[in-house]
């Protein structure tokens, strides 16, 4: 059998050779009767039309496997002849790859069950093993692994001695130790062998394959299996561990941009500013006119666009936030639930504004090329869009601090916080500082409306997403320290994820929004309460 | 003598009120039932529904008032509350469906059936009976109010804070009864209804009913917010909002009178949900936004904290002036409007139309009478709200 086996592969490599190489015509005979067992519309033929055609090295055995797997071909059972239709509609003879006018009146198509299904989907696992393009190759193997189909196994011992790409060659090797592992008559040395390499591959696929083994395998075999799903099943935790991790990170991270501008503007001024989430959408909506701009303009630019919008998102939010401070909410200092009502209104009208300028859809915003995709670290997928957010929170985090502690406006900006009279006392103009300090919190809420376009739908209703999350960040952390929201938004984004996969999205949620409400109750001032008389204020 | 001036101007506001309410309460069900169809004088049915939900949210708004305006609470979340005595009245309404839901089922409504559940929640027992629907309108929201204040007041989470956190409570609870498998309909929430106490939720006597009935809840909820802050305790309450910290060093225990007002503030938001939903015929999660919550203290703002009339009446102008825009070539114009009044009234109007009002009637209305104590009076009334505000 193995010999066998062997020798047909061997066939098929060097036919698959010589068809690449001369393009013979299509063989007749046996290859023809093969697929004339498509037309007998009994499953068992058709299983084994299915395996003959795919050994046949025929040209057109891909074409053919490949359409009965999507419906595509049919069969006239009273010529026995089979039929392709074509992706865009025409039809040809299966067997001859001729092209044919029209199916004939009885043609119908050949049918599968679940069973056959599988071996259909084998089969082109086999034929794509030898593809010349590495990429099918590696997708191939990956199959063939999850199918561990036998008699595949020679064209994967001869895919492996010719593979000289890296990756793809401990694809194949993985391959091969799978279908090892399956077959009953491999010795049990080469089953343990095949046990090791399946465990070092250690992904969810391994530990499916290991515990699909059953218990009839020899005993030594069945222990070495279960050490390995073991060892694959705590590798596997720590890993969803470290993607929690990072999942959260970058949620937190998130949650930092949006609160950050707010800590400033509520954390340090005290103003309750309800539209805060309407200066992230502002911000939002400026990536999205340059790119605009940039693609009818300039598309070469288009890599540059978020490097542009970000000075510009600040300046328009800013911009619009020193506006907003000097036309309502200098009228409202001291009383903050009337500042709240106001920037409510305002809210309201900043985002029908918008919804009247720019249409109440999502407007598309796209990824440049540096933020598009993702790479692999371990078992977790890292995107270099959430990889870059983080990056670029914790560079604005950096600016913002270093800005109010080495400016003469951060300076100004503490002083006013900490005793207005005082430092009003000292020469300080308060009221500019305000207005420059509400406009420095609208002009990094701004910036963070351009990150949160990389990943979230740009919309009006962009901003009314992130305020509730926006001010629990603040408030958790504690007003009027900006380590405090760091600290907040990492806490909350980590526990988050981590609270997902065993309470559920919104469960999980939930649990987060009643856990703060109790901490407030224990901790009214956030977890880095100011200090000292400032704060009765 | 002076206070005496200051009741009675205010008698004579809340009789006009109770009269008004009274006199719309009997007169416009009447008009609908007895006067022929077509008539100049029939008010049509969906006017009547339409007017019985601005009733429903007048009381919402004078709930708002009592612990906004007279103690200094601004609860950002009492939409919960409205909802809650909603979601009670329509599982109530849910019930009296039995076997005519689209399945048939006689127990489980049509949604649970939908969703493959095989027996009723234990949350559901008991709602098939009327009075214990009604005894859940005030117990649920009550309860809820009663835990979280007395997590809140205790350890004297005030101003701001509280706002945000009444917000996350509300949202909290939008992000949960969106859920099915919280088995209050989802998205969908609770709709179809059919009947209640035996009558057709559809029929023009039953909406008559509900309407006469949500103006003598309103009538009452009135009376009782007018009992509650004309006596001694109404004066601690607003000593409260005055000035918090001085109360607290006089020997009152403020989060007790917090706890009860707030307590009481949610009951009444729980009969205004529970009299919205057979007029509205749905109940869904959207009633748990946090925005819906913030329009209900704008009515407040609008009509004039701390007024009770005002609250009513902001509820009912805006309101209209909602249903007016909205449904008119205007529409695409009413959140602009809405926001210019959200600024406006409180940059300009802070007392509201009818403390605005107010403050132009009375200093001519006594000026006729007793000219200096009238001035001393308004004067020490400008000092009260300066000081509100400021202690915010």
């Amino acid at each position: 059998m193995f010999g066998f086996c062997f020798g047909r592969a061997h066939a098929l490599f060097l036919s698959i050779l010589l068809l690449s190489c001369f393009a013979l015509p299509a063989l007749a005979g046996p290859f023809e009767d093969s697929v004339a067992k498509f037309a007998n519309d009994e499953f068992s033929d058709t299983e084994a039309a299915v395996g003959e055609v795919a050994s046949s090295g025929n040209p057109q055995a891909f074409p053919i496997i490949s359409s009965l797997k999507d419906g595509r071909l049919s069969a006239d059972p009273d010529s026995k002849k089979v039929f392709i239709t074509q992706a865009d509609g025409k039809i040809v003879d299966a067997a001859s790859g001729a092209a044919v006018d029209k199916l004939p009146d009885n043609a119908a198509a050949v049918r599968l069950n679940n069973r056959l299904r599988r071996s259909v989907e084998a089969a082109l696992g086999g034929l794509t093993l030898l593809s010349p393009d590495p990429a099918r190759r590696l997708a191939a193997a990956q199959s063939v692994f999850k199918s561990h189909e036998e008699n595949l196994l020679p064209t994967v011992d001869s895919a492996l001695a010719k593979e000289s790409v890296k990756s793809i060659k401990q694809a194949f090797t993985e391959a091969r130790a799978a279908i090892i592992l399956f077959k009953s008559d491999a010795s049990e040395s080469d089953k343990l062998d095949a046990i090791s390499v399946v465990k070092a591959r250690g992904d969810q696929e391994a530990l499916a394959l290991l515990t699909s083994l059953g218990g009839d395998a020899p005993p030594l075999v069945a222990k070495a299996a279960t050490s390995a799903v073991a060892a694959i099943q705590s590798n596997l935790a720590m890993w969803s561990m470290v993607q929690n991790a990072w999942y959260g990170l970058s949620l937190g991270s998130v949650l930092l941009l949006a609160a950050i501008g707010l800590a400033i503007t509520f954390g340090v001024m005290g103003v309750i500013n309800m539209a805060h989430g309407e200066m992230v959408m502002l911000g939002a909506y400026t990536t999205f006119v340059v790119q605009e701009v940039i693609r009818t303009r300039y598309p070469a630019l288009f890599d540059y666009s978020l490097l542009i919008a970000v000075p510009l998102a600040f300046l328009v939010a800013g911009a619009i936030g020193v506006l907003i401070e000097r036309s309502i909410i200098r009228f409202l200092y001291g009383r903050p639930l009337e500042t709240l009502l106001a920037t409510w209104g305002l809210s309201l009208v900043l985002q029908q504004a918008v919804r009247t300028a720019f249409g109440p859809t999502n407007r598309e915003v796209g990824n440049p090329s540096w933020m598009s995709g993702a790479f692999e670290l371990g078992q977790i997928t890292i995107t270099y869009n959430r990889l870059w957010i983080l990056c670029f929170t914790l560079a604005v985090f950096a600016i913002l601090l270093a800005m109010l502690r080495y400016t003469a406006l951060g300076l100004e900006m503490r002083a006013v916080t900490q005793n207005r009279r005082m430092a009003a006392s000292m020469g300080i103009a308060t009221s500019r500082v305000d207005a420059l300090t509400f406009g420095l919190g609208s002009g990094i809420a701004g910036i963070a409306g351009v990150a949160l376009s990389q990943i979230d739908n740009v919309s009006p209703n962009l901003g009314q997403s992130y305020i509730i999350d926006s001010f629990m960040v603040v408030v958790f952390g504690g007003v009027g320290n900006l380590w405090g929201t760091l600290v907040g938004a990492f806490t909350l984004g980590i526990a988050n994820k981590f609270l997902e996969p065993v309470a559920g999205a919104v469960l999980g949620k939930i649990a987060i929004l009643v856990l703060i409400i109790l901490f407030i109750q224990k901790r009214p001032r956030g977890l880095f309460a100011l200090k000292g008389r400032a704060v009765e204020a | 003598m002076t206070p005496h001036i200051l009741t009675r101007s205010l008698d004579r506001a809340a009789t006009s009120f109770i009269l008004i309410v009274a006199g719309v309460g009997v007169l416009i069900p009447l008009s609908n039932l007895l006067m022929p169809q077509g008539s100049i004088f029939q008010v049509p049915t969906y006017l009547v529904a339409l007017w019985g939900k601005y009733l429903c949210y007048a009381i919402l708004a004078l709930s708002i008032d009592l612990i906004w305006g007279y103690c200094g609470i601004l609860s950002l979340g009492h939409g919960a509350f409205f909802a809650l005595g909603g979601y009670a009245m329509g599982m109530y309404l849910m019930r009296q469906i039995g076997s005519r839901g689209v399945y048939g089922n006689p127990v489980l409504p049509d949604f649970m059936v939908f969703l493959n559940w095989d027996k009723l929640p234990w949350y559901w027992y008991g709602f098939d009976k009327f009075a214990f629907a009604a005894l859940m309108v005030l117990l649920v929201p009550g309860l809820l109010a009663f835990c979280f204040g007395w997590l809140a007041f205790r350890s004297r989470v005030t101003g701001v804070y509280l706002s945000i956190i009444t917000q996350a409570m509300t949202y909290a609870l939008l992000l949960g009864f969106f859920r099915n498998d919280f088995g209050f309909g989802g998205n969908n929430g609770l709709t179809d209804f059919k009947d209640i106490l035996g009558f057709n939720v559809q029929a023009d006597g039953t909406r008559c009913a509900l309407f006469f009935l949500s103006c003598l809840a309103l009538m009452i909820a009135f009376l009782i917010c007018r009992a509650v802050v004309t006596s001694k305790l109404g004066k601690v309450l607003i000593a409260v909002r005055d000035a918090e910290s001085r109360t607290r060093f006089l020997g009152y225990r403020v989060e007790s009178y917090k706890l009860f007002v707030f307590t009481l503030s949610a009951c009444m938001a729980g009969v205004a949900g529970a009299l919205y939903v057979p007029q509205v015929g749905i109940i869904n999660p959207s009633e748990f936004a946090p925005g819906n919550s913030i329009e209900a203290v704008i009515w407040v703002a609008v009509g004039g904290r701390g007024t009770l009339v005002g609250a009513a009446l902001g509820a009912v102008v805006v309101n209209y002036a909602k249903t007016f825009f909205t449904s008119g070539p205007l529409a695409p114009y009413w959140l602009f409007m809405l926001g210019a009044l959200f600024i406006l009234v409180t940059l300009l109007l802070p007392k509201g139309i009818v403390g605005t009002f107010n403050a132009w009637w009375e200093p001519w209305r006594t000026g006729r009478s007793t000219g200096l104590a009238a001035d001393e009076e308004s004067a020490a009334r400008e000092d009260g709200i300066g000081a509100a505000n400021a202690a915010e």
